[in-house]
């Protein structure tokens, strides 16, 4: 029951209604109330109760959202130890800047599935469904692991493996210093200490403010749209996002780009991707465009194949539908408006009937079925990442503001004339948690970092 | 020719720096215990560097010492120079380091061991392991002896199948031309032990009146020399320190062995066993560091009666011709004369994740293995695991349960753990950056950590521990006074800040409060408000960097308390990990060999992950209530 107190988003992404935080652990209460505003203080409260105020950020006094926070004490509590739920307005916005909030006040996020462990392990959970936890974990686990895969080679990962770098050669000289004192390496100075850590400070510093201008808090559920030329992709961005962005013409192959836009789709963010047609092609600049449809196809958690209901399937398409069968696939009959020559038996004998809409892009005719197609498949669970792209940002953005706060220290520490194995401390914890981004920080790198730099030895 | 020869609690096969802590361990704690040994000439031998102690290493020193042990007692009666290092960092990473006269230290050591009551020491090589029922039941030597015991420990250093190489030359042999043990690796293998081939080396010694000093710099020892014990209060040594020499290895020096490495065994594969990254042989350095000019090399005298001198940074297995070249065209070393040839020596080593933390082998129940054999490299290292050996070896045959040092109590923690959890591909040396809690393993507080814990083992006498309790006492009284001490800004007061560069004071504060100062000592509070009674040197250190250093240890305090709670997580021996659902592949092979004993250790293994750990304390958890329901 000694736990550290956590926190996730407990209800699925979406707009329009409520998204809660829960937070479970013996500091629960102790840590939300000085957060919430109101005319009650939370730990004076009685258990089982809801209460009406706001979040407030208290270092800055700006209100991040109006809230209902209902209080658990445990053992009475789904996890038996105390809980607070933060009921947020929807959207995401509200309730990312509410759980950065709590993860900054050192509240850690929630490992997947660390609820329900923990509700297991206080004895809240039948032994009889100890399997059924264990494969919850394991299967949130699998993805999270898959989410993070993806952000190790994603744009922020590039950003911050030269930061790791600098710190880990900083931290190399350091160690020499200490454990080789007598050998002929040069001493690191205050000077050395500050100069490289305030560098990496900077620059992580330049990434909290992308943060907070909201550039990583947009990143949504990234959707591709897929089809042969002239299926009527580009029409269907178009109706989707209701402004000409990409060129639409008749003649095949138009779109070599991809064309990036965000539309809120019954509240759930998505990042579509218009792609070039899947066709093998003669056109070098065709086939550029195609090569990166390809991979664009690879990243997506929503793919949108778009097919034309008006010519008969072809060959690349046949082999699309086989390929994308069990990913999270939404086929689209487009051109209701037009005589129709499509086989679509070979299409409803492959795909459920809520995976397949009829539509019209160019007419607007159908979008509605889209939406309510996407919105299915995004709350049966059937879109995956998306989810946990979003809350691991702000575990992102807790983790970079630790790492600011650890060169901070190692820089006041280092003016302060402190002992350089002191500054150490704060030099490695920093390395550290730009490494829990990554995704990497074994301790073995930095022994192999100090013996492939530094000649040492008897 | 076999004959029953003797019966005992715990045999001691080795007589190095593990097999003496070992031995002396177990005969403190009240076991009959035999100490074997290939040769009684060279009880606690230093085949390499006549030197104790430095960062990490040091610390082990205090550790043993705290912990009741030989090696910081025998150091502070036979050094020749003493030496505190890194004194312009902080105070964790202090560290002491003697050179020793070998020769004395090994005389001192023979001479306590000869002394200790229920210790047995004789001259024979172990051959053969007695097992039955997969438990060990003693040793038979070379001559047929069949000694009997309760517990084995296995210290045999670099003798096992050890391999001296010098350039085109290889022989079996044990360190410094000694007889290697060969049998013993064939008895460890066929009882299912599985061994890996470890390589170190040593450099040449060379003739003292041959080297001239006016081309080197003097490094001598401190003025007032410290102790590694916690109990020498003076030696005798302190007034007869010897100096080292410093050099450098030349242009010539480099071009000598470029041209000779077609000869060198390291390149020339004639080394099939893994060397130490941290300890490379001069070949390898100018080979990896090929754009460093040029390379330190110190001169050590290797005791106080004899000319020998270690020449520390040149260690190397070139033939012998080259190597005298490359003496030769180091400045100082012109006209030197060769008195021992450096070499290379392989030897086979255990790999040590088939140990339990407690050091006893996982396949052999009473058996241990301590020191090179567990895959280390170093006199401390060796020593470090020899006392945890012995003390343990003691406490199964007395039916108790095993000591386990967890790596927030001290650097010996920390390389069993690492040994025992990770293993390891290279010989392994400590290093102060191996510790997570370098702030609070300091080489100052050795006693505050360990020797509770001595004294609950056995190893501390009373008298001993009174005064450590009284030094704690006292830290503790003097803390609490400066709590209370208000100094206010008078006069003397402000002047004294001013003259040490410190802000005035606005008003008037506590001892603590000033104390932080970065600038301010224990000795300028003293000056400010003098403490009632006596402290010693030591405890007013104490004092200050508890006061100085308290938001970092406090910080660190509150790691370890995350680490207890995971320790306490005990796994059940009898678990099987094949059937634990939803482990994944890795983790279930990893935890079946490691076989962690808790859900601390389970977490440092690598390839276990956050989600394995979490679905092991399901597990647990399912099997603990599934217990409880038999039960009732």
């Amino acid at each position: 029951m000694n736990e550290d107190t956590i926190a996730a988003v407990a209800t699925a992404l979406g707009e329009g209604s409520v998204a809660v935080v829960r937070v479970s652990g013996a500091e629960a209460i102790g840590k939300v109330a000085p957060l919430f505003k109101s005319r009650e203080d939370l730990r004076d409260v009685p258990t089982h109760t809801v209460h009406y105020g706001w979040i407030r950020d208290p270092a800055t006094g700006d209100v991040l959202d109006e809230v209902l926070v209902t209080v658990m004490k445990g053992p009475r509590s789904f996890t038996a130890e105390d809980v607070v739920e933060i009921s947020t307005h929807g959207g995401v916005v509200a309730v990312q800047s509410v759980l950065e909030l709590l993860l900054r006040s050192g509240i850690r996020m929630a490992e997947p599935g660390e609820f329900t462990k923990r509700a297991f392990l206080n004895g809240r959970i039948d032994l009889a469904q100890a399997e059924a936890v264990i494969d919850l974990i394991r299967s949130k686990s699998s993805k999270a692991f898959q989410v993070a895969r993806k952000q190790a080679e994603g744009a922020l990962s590039k950003r911050l493996v030269p930061l790791k770098e600098q710190l880990i050669e900083l931290l190399a000289h350091v160690e020499v210093n200490i454990d080789y004192p007598e050998h002929d390496v040069a001493e690191v100075t205050a000077g050395v200490i500050r100069d490289h850590c305030g560098a990496v400070l900077r620059q992580v510093e330049t990434l909290l403010k992308t943060a907070a201008e909201g550039k990583i808090l947009r990143e949504g559920i990234v959707t591709a749209i897929v089809g042969r030329p002239n299926a009527g992709k580009s029409s269907l961005l178009n109706a989707l996002v209701k402004e000409n962005r990409a060129i639409v013409t008749d003649i095949p192959g138009t779109t070599r780009d991809i064309v990036e836009e965000s539309v809120t789709l019954s509240g759930i963010p998505l990042r579509l991707l218009d792609t070039a047609g899947i066709r093998e092609t003669e056109d070098v600049v065709e086939r550029i465009g195609v090569e990166r449809s390809r991979g664009a196809l690879g990243d997506a958690d929503l793919i949108l194949l778009v097919l034309s209901r008006s010519d008969s399937l072809h060959e690349e398409e046949r082999r699309l539908l086989e390929e994308l069968k069990d990913r999270p696939t939404i086929v689209i009959l487009n051109k209701s408006d037009l005589a129709p020559r499509l086989e679509e038996g070979e299409v409803r004998s492959r795909y459920p009937a809520e995976r397949i809409v009829s539509l019209s892009a160019k007419e607007g005719l159908g979008m509605e079925d889209l939406e309510r197609a996407v919105s299915k498949l995004f709350m049966s669970g059937g879109i995956e990442s998306g989810d946990a792209t979003y809350v691991s940002n702000v575990r992102h953005i807790s983790l970079l503001h630790a790492a600011a706060r650890s060169l901070q220290d190692a820089i006041d520490g280092a003016e302060q004339g402190l002992p350089v194995d002191l500054i150490q401390i704060d030099i490695a914890a920093a390395w550290e948690s730009l490494g829990e981004i990554v995704g990497d920080t074994a301790s073995e790198s930095l022994l192999d970092q100090i013996f492939s730099k530094f000649c040492l030895g008897k | 020719m076999g004959y029953v020869a003797g019966e005992y609690d715990v045999i001691v096969v080795g007589a190095g720096h593990a097999g003496v802590e070992a031995a002396l361990a177990a005969a403190r704690m009240g076991c009959e215990t035999l100490l074997l040994t290939i040769n009684l000439d060279m009880i606690a031998f230093m085949p390499c560097n006549p030197s104790v102690g430095g960062p990490a290493k040091g610390h082990v020193v205090r550790e043993i010492d705290a912990l009741g042990g030989e090696m910081g007692r025998n150091i502070d009666k036979t050094f020749i120079q003493m030496r505190m290092l890194n004194t312009g960092k902080g105070p964790a990473v202090h560290a002491l380091r003697a050179q020793a006269d070998k020769f004395l230290y090994q005389h001192a050591m023979k001479e306590t061991i000869e002394r200790e009551e229920k210790l047995t020491l004789r001259q024979g090589m172990a051959e053969e392991l007695i097992v039955e029922d997969g438990v060990c039941r003693g040793v038979i030597t070379k001559t047929g002896a069949e000694y009997r015991s309760k517990t084995v420990v296995i210290t045999t250093g670099t003798y096992l199948r050890g391999k001296v190489i010098m350039g085109e030359l290889m022989y079996e042999s044990g360190p410094n031309n000694q007889q290697p043990s060969v049998k013993l690796s064939e008895s460890l293998r066929e009882n299912g032990l599985k061994l890996v081939r470890f390589k170190t080396g040593t450099p040449p010694r060379v003739h003292k009146d041959t080297i001239d000093f006016s081309k080197t710099e003097i490094q001598p020892g401190d003025d007032k020399p410290n102790y590694f014990s916690y109990e020498t209060e003076y030696s005798e040594r302190a007034g007869e320190q010897l100096p080292c020499w410093l050099t450098y290895t030349s242009e010539e020096t480099h071009k000598i062995i470029n041209d000779n490495l077609h000869r060198a065994p390291m390149f020339s594969g004639a080394i099939e066993g893994t060397g130490p990254r941290y300890c490379p042989s001069i070949e390898d350095k100018i080979v990896r560091f090929a754009d460093k000019p040029k390379h330190q090399i110190f001169l050590e005298p290797e005791g106080a009666n004899t000319k020998e001198y270690y020449v520390q940074g040149l260690s190397t297995s070139m033939p012998e011709d080259v190597q005298l070249q490359i003496l030769r065209s180091i400045p100082g070393l012109e006209q030197v004369e060769m008195m021992r040839t450096g070499y290379a020596i392989e030897y086979d080593a255990v790999v040590p994740t088939q140990l339990w933390p407690s050091l006893e082998t996982k396949v052999i129940s009473g058996l241990f293995t301590a020191g090179q054999i567990n895959g280390t490299s170093g006199y401390e290292e060796a020593a470090g695991q020899g006392i945890m050996a012995g003390i343990n070896a003691a406490r199964k045959a007395q039916d108790k349960e095993p000591v386990i040092i967890d790596r927030s109590q001290g650097y010996i923690g920390v390389m069993i753990d690492d040994l025992v959890t990770k293993g390891t591909n290279e010989p392994y040396r400590l290093l102060t950056s191996r510790a997570e809690y370098r702030l609070l393993l300091r080489h100052d507080n050795a006693d505050l950590r360990l020797t509770p814990l001595g004294k609950e083992i056995g190893l501390i006498s009373d008298a001993r521990f009174a005064l450590f309790e009284e030094k704690k006492q006292k830290v503790e009284a003097e803390l609490a006074r400066l709590k209370e001490v208000r100094i206010r800004p008078d006069e003397a007061t402000q002047a004294l800040l001013a003259s040490i560069d410190s802000a005035p004071l606005q008003n008037t504060v506590d001892g603590i409060t000033l104390l932080r100062r970065p600038e301010v000592t224990y000795a300028h509070i003293e000056h400010f408000s003098p403490s009632p009674v006596a402290l010693s040197e030591d405890m007013k250190e104490q004092v200050e960097i508890q006061v100085k250093y308290t938001g970092y240890i406090e910080k660190q305090l509150a790691q370890v308390e995350k680490l207890a709670k995971m320790e306490k997580k005990r796994i059940p021996d009898d678990i099987d990990y094949s059937a634990v659902h939803g482990l994944a592949t890795e983790a279930k092979q990893k935890l079946h060999q490691i076989r962690p004993l808790n859900i601390g250790q389970a977490s440092r293994i690598s390839g276990v992950t956050p989600a394995d750990l979490s679905i092991l304390l399901v597990h647990l958890e399912h099997y603990n209530r599934v217990t409880a329901a038999r039960s009732s």
